[in-house]
């Protein structure tokens, strides 16, 4: 197998991308999630749509909505301009929080599965025993979450990984700042460069199948501990 | 005012407004400051909701609710449940998984009130024997053991009032006879009062001083639970007293026999012909002494009136331990027996279990 110095820095470009954009998520999507899992508000199905509505678009669509509204003329494009911020299209930043749009439900859905699974009566039992809202979150909830959060993780990560639609559109092919895995061996096979696509190709292959892997016993371990919270 | 009654707890709930069929709770009552209090009732009585409304788990209800002259909701506030002193024990023990019998002991011991203390670690790990079983998961605990640690954590964090939601209703028989002297032993030595949900008399009987009687979202009686248990005309009756009555169509007559058929459900009850006609209604009383069971039909036995039910609830005697009062149900028309308590061991009865009912004579009432 040979991989071209351009290669090696796709795939570090590729995992330092699904990194940030994993942990990021993660964050943003706690808050989401909890609200999710436990509101009785009218707003939660309109909520639960936009979440999960990059899971039925066409990546193009994603990008060209995001390349017009971080373009010079979209709100967040001249919002960017007037703080003086480099702006997002064609950037490693543009990337990230493209990415972040993209991979949300994918983070958001089984955290959101995982705490509905904990159910009332854990944290009813913890409000008895003195604990407030935030403690019965800390120390009942996010460990009791503890295999929701392995999977929001591992699919976050490997579905960035995997994206090539909303990437081509925001990122654009600059090497070392949007050039990807996936635009990396779509640029080897326009060039009818097989070999290096093959390379690379295979590489994505295993990476799927062994996260797919450790998602499944996951998710075997969760069903003997009666937590759920996957959406494979 | 009495500092004796303003130490008590005094709850008051009105009907919502717009309140119809839905179910409610309507009651205005205090709880003494001492001892066990039973709350007693049929399931959907509203036992349970009024518990959950004490400890602050069902904030839907709005009513007053005062402890020791502390305000826990009024129109105005609520007091969140974790800033209750209250303890409480659900009926599936309700462990934390991820941690273990003593992790979960940690928990309530972290959070305890540590100005007052009601009951020592030692104490507690004593009373409820579970020493042995405390470095398990509660994935690796009994139902029983569950319990007994789930009823330890509720000591340790020092409440001032114990509340408990039918501990035993989730245990089988078995479990329940192992539970109930630990029980009995916690509502002695705890100096605290313990309010005790519960819709099985001989719980009551064993474990309570005081009881209200629930029903339907009212309280119909409350009182020292022995006055009450020995009261005729208290609600109770049904439940203890000798007879029931029910009432059926005369479906069928023999006039060779001289009997007529009265239709109880989709069986019948035989008895002597009057001066009834075919389809005309007919009120008969039921004594429990006269009903016995059996587990399968004797077609050899001189008892005509053999009916299939099957026992909905039973407890033993408050007035003689050693007989046991069965509730069947045939269909939705219910009957009392009352056997020996080793007539109802030897059969193993229990709750859910199908019967044949034997009722030896029936009296007719019109």
């Amino acid at each position: 197998m040979q991989l071209s110095p351009e290669d090696i820095g796709a795939i570090w470009l590729t995992l330092k991308l699904a990194s940030v954009v994993t942990l990021l998520l993660i964050l943003i999507s706690t808050p989401i999630a909890w609200w999710l899992a436990r509101t009785q508000s009218w707003l939660k199905s309109p909520i639960n749509a936009i979440v999960a509505m990059p899971l039925v678009l066409p990546p193009t669509v994603l990008g060209f909505y995001l390349l017009i509204l971080f373009g010079p003329e979209g709100a967040v494009g001249e919002f960017f301009d007037h703080l003086g911020w480099s702006p997002l299209p064609f950037s490693f930043s543009g990337l990230v929080v493209a990415s972040m749009i993209y991979s949300l439900p994918f983070v958001v859905q089984p955290l959101q599965n995982a705490f509905i699974a904990i159910g009332d009566k854990p944290l009813e039992a913890a409000a008895t025993l003195r604990a407030s809202a935030w403690n019965r979150f800390i120390y009942i909830a996010l460990p009791l979450a503890k295999p929701g959060y392995l999977s929001a993780a591992i699919l976050g990560f490997a579905h960035t990984v995997g994206e090539f639609g909303v990437v081509l559109m925001i990122g654009g092919n600059i090497p070392d700042e949007t050039r990807v895995i996936s635009v990396q061996i779509y640029d080897h096979v326009e060039a009818l460069d097989y070999t290096q696509a093959h390379s690379l190709s295979l590489l994505m292959v295993a990476f799927a199948f062994v996260t797919l892997v450790c998602l499944y016993s996951i998710q075997k371990r969760k069903k003997n501990t009666s937590i759920k919270g996957g959406i494979l | 005012m009495n500092k004796l009654l303003n130490n008590r707890l005094h709850i008051t709930i009105k009907p919502p407004k717009n309140a119809q069929s839905r179910f409610y709770l309507d009651l205005d009552v205090s709880i003494p400051n001492t001892g066990v209090t039973a709350l007693f009732g049929p399931s959907g009585s509203g036992k349970t909701t009024l518990l959950r409304y004490i400890a602050g788990l069902n904030n839907e209800i709005q009513g007053e609710l005062r402890f020791r002259g502390d305000i826990w909701q009024n129109q105005r506030r609520t007091l969140a449940s974790h800033k209750r002193p209250i303890g409480y024990v659900f009926q599936e023990a309700n462990l934390f998984p991820h941690l273990t019998a003593q992790q979960n002991l940690d928990f309530a011991i972290k959070r305890a009130d540590k100005t007052q203390s009601v009951i020592a670690y030692d104490e507690v790990i004593q009373l409820l024997n579970i020493e042995d079983i405390l470095t398990r998961y509660p994935s690796q605990l009994s139902g029983g053991e569950s319990q007994r640690v789930a009823i330890a954590r509720a000591l340790l964090i020092q409440p001032k009032l114990l509340l408990m939601d039918e501990p035993l209703a989730a245990l089988d028989e078995g479990l329940k006879q192992e539970i109930l002297p630990y029980l009995e032993k916690v509502c002695y030595q705890a100096n605290i009062p313990i309010i005790y949900v519960s819709h099985a008399l001989d719980e009551v009987i064993r474990l309570s001083d005081h009881m209200l009687v629930l029903e339907k979202g009212k309280v119909i009686e409350q009182g020292e639970t022995s006055t009450l248990l020995g009261q005729l005309d208290s609600s109770f009756s049904t439940l203890q007293d000798a007879s029931v009555v029910i009432a059926g169509k005369v479906t069928k007559q023999s006039i060779e026999w001289g009997l007529s058929w009265v239709e109880v459900h989709d069986q019948s009850i035989i008895v002597k012909t009057a001066n009834e006609q075919i389809g005309d209604t007919l009120r008969l009383r039921i004594q429990s002494k006269d009903v016995s069971l059996s587990l399968s039909k004797q077609e050899d036995s001189s008892i005509l009136n053999r009916l299939s039910a099957f026992i909905d609830d039973l407890c033993v005697d408050p007035k003689d331990a050693s007989m046991v009062l069965v509730r069947l149900l045939i269909g939705e028309v219910p009957i009392m027996a009352r056997v020996t308590a080793l007539s109802a061991h030897n059969l193993s009865l229990a709750k859910g279990k199908s019967v044949i009912a034997q009722i030896k004579s029936v009296a007719l009432l019109r």
